[in-house]
């Protein structure tokens, strides 16, 4: 009873926002000039909040700690095929993996910060196409699956400090003659549609006038589908998605990982623009796993033990690139960060 | 909701060559209608000679053509595309197997899958609308040609057909734009048609509303345009007299 004033409050104040944000960006508002606003609209309905009702804890809090503390749950989003990522491994509907055990950890963090020790889990099925808007209009509170931080997606949605950094190289027959991106002149690859890896391919192929035809499938299990029917001779991807792929084929000793890097890709853990006490948190949670080594254990448990549902072994020890991010964490883009 | 609009975003370049991601829209919007009139073609032929069999005086003629409609109707078409696409291929003898999956250009297999499957999937609908069309007409204009003395075929192709495909243009109308709409299942084996390159402009840019908008809008056009052609189309071949009137 004590909130619904200031809820309502916030709600019209963030409705209105929208238009306003909606025509702004038409004139060019700045995003400092519409951090302001939210920030001084979230102020004022804490005011209220505070006249209205006796004054609580919750009073200092904003955007989704607010919602969270509130609503009394959490929405994580996670993905259903991303080996070892975020993926399906039973019927239960809650996902497993590197990156869910680490959203895992960033709930308990906030369980502890917002005073909620049973703070609910609700788990919302997120695609490579659904996964910006949900987080945007609400729906998902924090994204972890294998999402990519670039600077495209920077304009649309926050990223909290890098969770994993992968190269995109290619998976290919074992004694086959396709061993580096050169072998691949005139032949048909294979990468998923939407990834970094289509843009690269596309990129090369244009460039250097390789001639490749690239095909790009709808999903990282499609690709591997067209690969190991023999419709591409190569599939290009993240190589940890790659390793991901391989513990599911016929005969994994069949395939290897092979290939120069032709990128580096920095995962992080989506969450709303502009809501910098949220991200706080969560690169927060996340900083800790570092800090404290648990990030280890985490790693090994999907990376180098046998993973669920077919007890495979990815065997894909930690890179030099993700010791380095793990030592000096991160929220920016991969390519941001060299130049 | 906390978007960044950028209506600008359709001519930024998309950072493969020199395309901007309008191009992209432009190359789809051709695969998009190459696909539709391919697949037509294919369910107009087909479908015209199945809606003849299934009302010919012949049990076993009609109900071959009975059982491809229940067979083609009742499989979902995504389903069929993946049959197509992924199974049809592994039946294929060794040498022709090789030759299609490796040789030829995974475009040109993607075009065939996709446009075979959309083809029979729509001659299975079109079967139906050719079937009621002649259903629709008078018992006495078979019994009439018949007592003039014309042969069956002579029947179909001077008295039913005529009269029947002349009543059906609008339902037609309707399955010649659901093949435009129906092509976009394309994307998903990496055609790349409207729809792939949208969800492609949408994944690259993070523009994923503006990406899909412009992907709405194209569709409403093309298919408005048709739907107007079609109805120019029904004006011209009606005849006064008969029962179908073109709308007046």
């Amino acid at each position: 009873m004590l909130y619904t004033p200031s809820l309502e409050y916030t709600y019209f104040s963030l409705c209105s926002l929208n238009e306003e944000s909606a025509n702004g960006s038409i004139k060019k508002t700045t995003v400092e000039e519409l951090l302001m606003r939210i920030v001084r609209h979230l102020l004022g309905a804490a005011i209220a909040a505070a006249v209205i009702s006796s004054p609580v804890m919750a009073a200092e809090l904003t955007g989704t700690l607010k919602k969270v503390k509130d609503s009394g749950t959490i929405t994580l989003g996670h993905r259903d095929s991303s080996i070892p990522f975020s993926y399906f491994a039973d019927a239960s509907g809650k996902p497993v993996g590197y990156s869910h055990d680490i959203q895992v950890a960033i709930v308990e963090h906030l369980k502890k910060e917002l005073g909620a020790p049973d703070l609910k889990v609700r788990y919302n099925l997120v695609t490579s196409q659904t996964r910006i808007p949900l987080v945007q209009n609400g729906t998902v509170d924090v994204e972890c699956g294998s999402t990519t931080n670039n600077v495209e997606r920077q304009q649309q949605v926050d990223f909290s400090v890098g969770i994993f950094e992968v190269g995109t190289r290619l998976l290919a027959k074992k004694n086959s003659a396709y061993k580096d991106f050169p072998d691949l002149k005139g032949k048909n690859v294979v990468t998923t549609a939407g990834t970094t890896s289509e843009r690269l391919l596309k990129s090369m192929n244009a460039d250097k006038q390789m001639g490749m035809n690239v095909i790009s499938a709808k999903d990282h299990g499609e690709s591997f589908n067209m690969l190991e029917s023999g419709r591409a001779v190569a599939f290009m991807m993240d190589d940890a998605l790659l390793a991901g792929e391989m513990a599911k084929a016929k005969k994994p000793t069949d395939w290897e990982v092979t290939g120069t890097p032709q990128s580096y890709e920095i995962y992080g853990c989506m969450v709303r623009k502009g809501d910098a006490p949220f991200k706080k948190a969560v690169d927060d949670a996340i900083v800790a796993l570092y800090k404290s080594g648990e990030i280890n254990k985490i790693y090994d448990k999907w990376f180098t033990q046998p993973i669920p549902p077919k007890g495979l072994n990815l065997q894909f020890p930690m890179s030099e690139e993700l010791k380095e991010l793990i030592a000096n964490p991160t929220d920016k883009a991969a390519d941001e960060k060299k130049s | 909701m906390n978007y960044n609009w950028d209506w600008g975003v359709f001519f930024k370049s998309t950072g493969v060559g020199s395309e901007t991601y309008l191009d992209w829209y432009i190359t789809g919007l051709g695969w998009t209608i190459a696909i539709a009139i391919a697949a037509w073609i294919i369910a107009l032929l087909l479908g015209s000679l199945l809606g003849v069999m299934r009302t010919v005086p012949n049990r076993l003629v009609s109900g071959i053509a009975t059982a491809y409609v229940e067979l083609f109707r009742n499989v979902p078409l995504l389903v069929q595309l993946f049959i197509w696409y992924f199974l049809i291929p592994d039946l294929l003898p060794e040498g022709l197997q090789e030759w299609y999956k490796q040789d030829l250009d995974p475009t040109t297999s993607a075009l065939i899958s996709v446009v075979v499957c959309l083809g029979l999937f729509t001659a299975a609908r079109v079967c139906e609308q050719v079937r009621t069309g002649i259903q629709a007409l008078p018992r006495g204009q078979e019994a009439a040609a018949r007592a003039m003395g014309f042969s069956l075929s002579q029947i179909y192709t001077n008295v039913l057909l005529p009269q029947a495909y002349r009543i059906i243009i609008p339902p037609l109308t309707s399955e010649f734009l659901n093949v435009f709409k129906n092509s976009s299942v394309a994307s998903l084996i990496g055609l790349m048609e409207l729809l792939a390159q949208t969800k492609q402009t949408a994944e690259f840019s993070a523009n994923l509303f503006e990406a899909f908008t412009l992907a709405t809008l194209i569709y409403f056009t093309l298919n408005m345009g048709l739907m107007l052609l079609m109805r120019l189309v029904e004006k011209k071949v009606s005849v006064p007299g008969l029962i179908s009137v073109g709308g007046k």
